[in-house]
């Protein structure tokens, strides 16, 4: 059974393969890094695919590898310390593991984009918002230094920055966290790329702003038919705004599904458990459930499942066998598209 | 950013006033007497050595002699040597020039040789050249300029007879080559240090994988947004330098005869000419604060985050 | 964990409004065991660096060399033989005799007079450090801590000792005194030494000034004194502490400098300085005379230079 296809069938379930399908797929994706501590194996065989116009989650907490993907994909991990030992990346089906770098280099920005977290930081201090923005234009359209502060106006109010022309020459310390975050959106929009990765777009940010900017990456999405990677821990971002979720740990995805279906029937006891302890208002007085322990280290992941020792259904073969992602049916055996479990008792799960 | 330079103008004038009263205070206040140095061993009349301190304003109160001199240097005035009978500024107008030229050329073997060495060794840090640049700072740094300006003379005039050991009066480019390296070798190794820490941090930080994110070719990564941020702390210290190689020429001077402002005040300790040392710690001392006000500009225009209110 | 990772995955847990276990596992997982302090951490880090230790070693050797000089030659450095041995070149092999490092201008041994002369650099260098620290420390703190006026007062005299060149400053005051002792001379560059400790102690100050336990000791009504002994002080030494570091290889290199102009310690002070300012005369047909008390300066200095570095590396994590 090829795993690939679980997830690059969720939407529809049959062509993912020619134009106008699968943009990015991933395909059996291994990431390790070489510290002084040991080898630690961040992704340990991550499969998943996006197609335009499509919004994939990774979920996971902080270590379990989504960040880390998305940086091999972007081609903007530090190598070394970092490795990809095994593994494909393709982009419109061509790997781009063995593209050179000038190659890689032209994709980057120009077709697969990427916002990342704390904005502040990631947008250099010592040069203005302008400036940074006509940097895209600049380098990858040859426009004139002039041309490219105009168009840097009409992708800041694109992104609706009030005052956009006077504050064009501000710099990056001079915005407040949300309009910042903005900034890195029309960064990465500029070039009006096939495909972006968002790690963790709204974390930095205050709650009521969270809202705004994640409802305006969508809009964005939707308007110019782009494919979304949206990498958070956070499930609450991910239900409005996603088609598909990858939920990840120590390296691994361990279940993916449609959106909707994940929160109705989680197929693993670890999504389980993180959809258990969102607080909510109707269960006033009980005590909130917390999954017990702490994500593993990666330079000693326990053998068979990573999740074992946390598990609250763990049995023996569950210390000696790594499950594979399974094709999760209805209890009747009927095909539940897009869905997969790398559970040995996701049956249990989720038919309980 | 006009009212900040005027503010800091301002607040020059106390440090300045400050500091030339410090140097006076040291000259006059402590033991040694320039009269008497002058007469050397002879034994000479009191009375007439009284006579003499009268007609130099030697005899007046310390506050008072401060005063007088500080009106004069408003004038332009920095006094007269005793023993010579010559005005303190002509002594300055002739030697200033030669070690600002030693300075300078200090200053840009430093900055060029410094930065590059430090961007070498940053780009690779914790590589095997990292660690040999490590070491050779180390080194420069822990050998005194001027056992190695002794050094520098012993190999390259006596044993390979490359230059001369004396810089002749005319101090050319062409002699002030080795004495400048020795002078600026010890910050030679605090630049390289500096900007190769600068460097090597900003390599990892959050903007730079912005900026490959954004798919920009290498050069632009490090040309424009590398450097221009690593070079904010070392051109924060490239300008305190300039006081400190100026003040240090003096050594530098002393071993290779270079007839600069460091050799025309060692001449003047020993004849305890009070006039000319403070004239010329004064002009160091004015050279450091400018230096230091022109570097906090040019930091506000590298680093926007600063404001000056 | 990789720093790597920690790096790429970890998230502001203070402004991610996210409840349940993903929040509270990553606040756990991003602080590892926080046990131990920060001086006992430099300390770990301290004992495995090899920089260290080989500065530690040769540090010991050097105070060990100017306390009980008699331990490395029995030869007097003073005693001067002419006759027999003007300008002597060194014989290498006996290590450890008179003449191991030959005679110089005056027929002296050079091994007897660069042991003796460590006694001199070493004093210096420690006992300005320790006048510099402990000056620079209380006018920074007082600065930092009253702020207003005292601040601006104080700064201003510490620019104006910034403002004067080191050197030639402490050549100024030098020459003013006929007998100049070592304590003369440890006095001059204490005089003009303490500002950069001053302005490090002050920027220390101000930042820990802020912090929540200083703020929870003054309201629980702790004196100033107190609040700047107990609370300030310890928070606040390390930078100064890594600056002190540092300057003791600078001050034995001043020592050496200030000796070799004629203007520091002059004979029949036995020091380093003041040999390799006689040797310059011989430089042409006699190299050893000068370069020997040179290594050994170069030597001491690079012992500490190395100490200082060690000791910033482990006190201050960031430059790792």
């Amino acid at each position: 059974m090829t795993i690939t296809d679980i997830t690059a069938d969720a939407p529809s379930p049959h062509g993912a393969n020619e134009n106008g399908g699968t943009l990015l797929e991933v395909r059996d994706l291994h990431v390790e890094f070489h510290t002084r501590d040991g080898v630690a194996k961040a992704v340990n065989g991550v499969n998943y695919s996006v197609a335009a116009g499509e919004t994939l989650a990774v979920l996971g907490e902080s270590g379990s590898g989504k960040s880390v993907t998305a940086q091999a994909i972007m081609g903007i991990l530090d190598m070394p310390p970092g490795r990809i030992p095994q593994g494909e990346i393709l982009f419109r089906g061509q790997d781009m593991l063995k593209m050179g770098k000038e190659e890689r280099r032209l994709i980057r920005g120009q077709k697969i984009a990427m916002i990342f977290q704390d904005a502040l930081s990631s947008l250099n201090p010592v040069l203005s918002v302008g400036y940074q923005l006509g940097e895209m234009f600049r380098v990858h359209q040859g426009l004139s230094k002039k041309g490219a502060k105009a168009k840097s106006i009409e992708l800041m109010e694109r992104v609706r920055i009030p005052a956009a022309k006077e504050r064009v020459n501000d710099y990056p310390h001079q915005f407040s966290g949300g309009m910042r975050q903005r900034i890195m959106i029309a960064m990465a929009l500029a070039l009006e790329p096939d495909l972006i990765i968002a790690d963790e777009p709204t974390t930095a940010l205050d709650v009521t702003v969270q809202a705004q900017v994640m409802d305006l990456l969508a809009e964005l999405q939707r308007e110019y038919n782009m494919g979304l990677i949206l990498i958070t821990h956070d499930l609450g971002v991910v239900a409005d705004v996603a088609d598909k979720i990858a939920v990840m740990y120590a390296g691994r995805i361990v279940e993916t599904a449609p959106v909707r279906e994940l929160y109705k029937r989680p197929s693993h006891p670890y999504t389980r458990g993180l959809l258990d302890s969102i607080p909510r208002l109707d269960q006033k007085g009980q005590e909130l459930y917390a999954i017990k322990g702490l994500p593993p280290n990666l330079t000693r992941i326990p053998s068979g499942c990573a999740f074992n020792p946390r598990c609250p259904v763990a049995q023996d073969v569950c210390r000696t066998d790594t499950p594979v992602l399974h094709q999760v049916t209805e209890a009747d055996g009927a095909a539940l598209p897009g869905r997969g479990s790398a559970c040995h008792f996701w049956k249990e799960t989720i038919h309980g | 950013m006009g009212r900040y330079v005027a503010r800091r103008l301002l607040q020059m004038i106390p440090v300045f006033i400050g500091a030339t009263l410090l140097v006076f205070c040291m000259m006059y206040a402590l033991p040694g007497d320039p009269v008497r140095a002058l007469a050397g061993e002879q034994a000479v009349d009191p009375a007439q050595i009284a006579a003499m301190k009268k007609d130099l304003g030697l005899d007046l109160p310390l506050w008072h002699q401060y005063w007088n001199y500080l009106t004069g240097l408003l004038h332009g005035d920095f006094g007269t040597q005793i023993a010579s009978g010559q005005p303190v500024a002509d002594i300055i107008a002739d030697a200033f020039p030669i070690t600002a030229r030693l300075t300078f050329f200090a200053f840009a073997f430093t900055t060029v040789v410094g930065i590059s060495m430090g961007i070498f060794a940053g780009m690779k840090a914790d590589s095997a050249r990292d660690r040999v640049l490590l070491m050779v700072t180390l080194l420069l740094i822990s050998v005194p300029s001027f056992v190695l300006g002794f050094l520098g003379q012993y190999f390259f005039a006596f044993q390979l007879g490359w230059v001369q050991p004396n810089v002749s009066g005319e101090a050319n480019w062409n002699e002030l080559f080795l004495p400048a390296v020795v002078l600026g070798s010890l910050s030679l190794a605090y630049v390289a240090r500096l900007t190769r820490t600068s460097i090597a941090e900003n390599l990892r930080a959050d903007y730079m994988r912005t900026a490959t994110a954004k798919g920009l070719p290498r050069r632009r990564i490090i040309g424009v947004h590398l450097l221009r941020n690593s070079m904010i702390p070392v051109v924060t210290y490239l300008g305190t330098d300039i006081g400190a190689l100026m003040g240090g020429a003096v050594v530098t001077e002393g071993i290779f005869n270079v007839k600069g402002v460091g050799w025309s005040v060692f001449g003047a300790l020993k004849q305890r000419e009070g006039a000319t040392v403070v004239g010329i710690v004064t002009l160091i001392v004015v050279v450091y604060l400018v230096a230091s006000l022109l570097v906090d500009l040019l930091y506000a225009v590298l680093d926007p985050r600063i404001r000056y209110a | 964990m990789p720093e790597t990772l920690k790096d790429t995955e970890t998230t502001k847990d203070g402004t991610a409004a996210v409840p349940g276990p993903t929040a509270a596992t990553m606040a756990a997982s991003t602080k590892p065991e926080k046990a131990r302090s920060l001086w006992s951490d430099a300390w770990h880090d301290l004992r495995r660096n090899p920089l260290f230790v080989a500065s530690a070693i040769l540090i010991t050797i050097l105070v060990v060399m100017a306390a009980f000089p008699q331990l490395f030659t029995g030869a007097d450095p003073r005693y001067a033989d002419l006759a027999n041995h003007y300008l002597q070149k060194p014989n290498w092999s006996h290590v450890f005799k008179e003449d191991w490092f030959g005679y110089d201008v005056q027929g002296r041994s050079i091994y007897a007079r660069v042991i003796h002369g460590a006694r001199n650099s070493i004093l210096v260098a420690l006992v300005v450090t320790a006048l510099v620290t402990v000056i620079g420390t209380a006018t920074g703190m007082i600065a930092g801590y009253f702020g207003g006026l005292i601040d601006t007062l104080l700064s201003r005299v510490t620019d104006i000792f910034f403002a004067v060149p080191f050197t030639l400053g402490a050549m100024v005051v030098l020459t003013s005194f006929e007998e100049r002792s070592v304590w003369v001379v440890i006095l001059a560059l204490a005089f003009l030494g303490w500002t950069q400790i001053a302005r490090v102690a002050r920027g220390s100050v101000l930042t820990i000034k802020q912090a929540d336990y200083v703020m929870a000791a003054k309201a629980l009504g702790a004196s100033t004194s107190r609040i700047l002994l107990r609370h300030i002080l310890p928070n606040a030494i390390a930078p100064v502490i890594v600056v002190a570091t540092i300057s003791l290889g600078g001050y034995i290199g001043s020592e050496a400098t200030l000796s070799f102009l004629g203007i520091g310690l002059a004979e029949p002070a036995v020091s380093w300085g003041v040999d390799i300012s006689s040797g310059q005369e011989q430089l042409r047909n006699a190299a050893f005379v000068l370069i020997i008390p040179s290594i050994m300066v170069s030597i001491t200095v690079l012992a500490f230079i190395m100490l200082g570095d060690a000791v910033r590396n482990a006190l201050d994590p960031k430059l790792r």
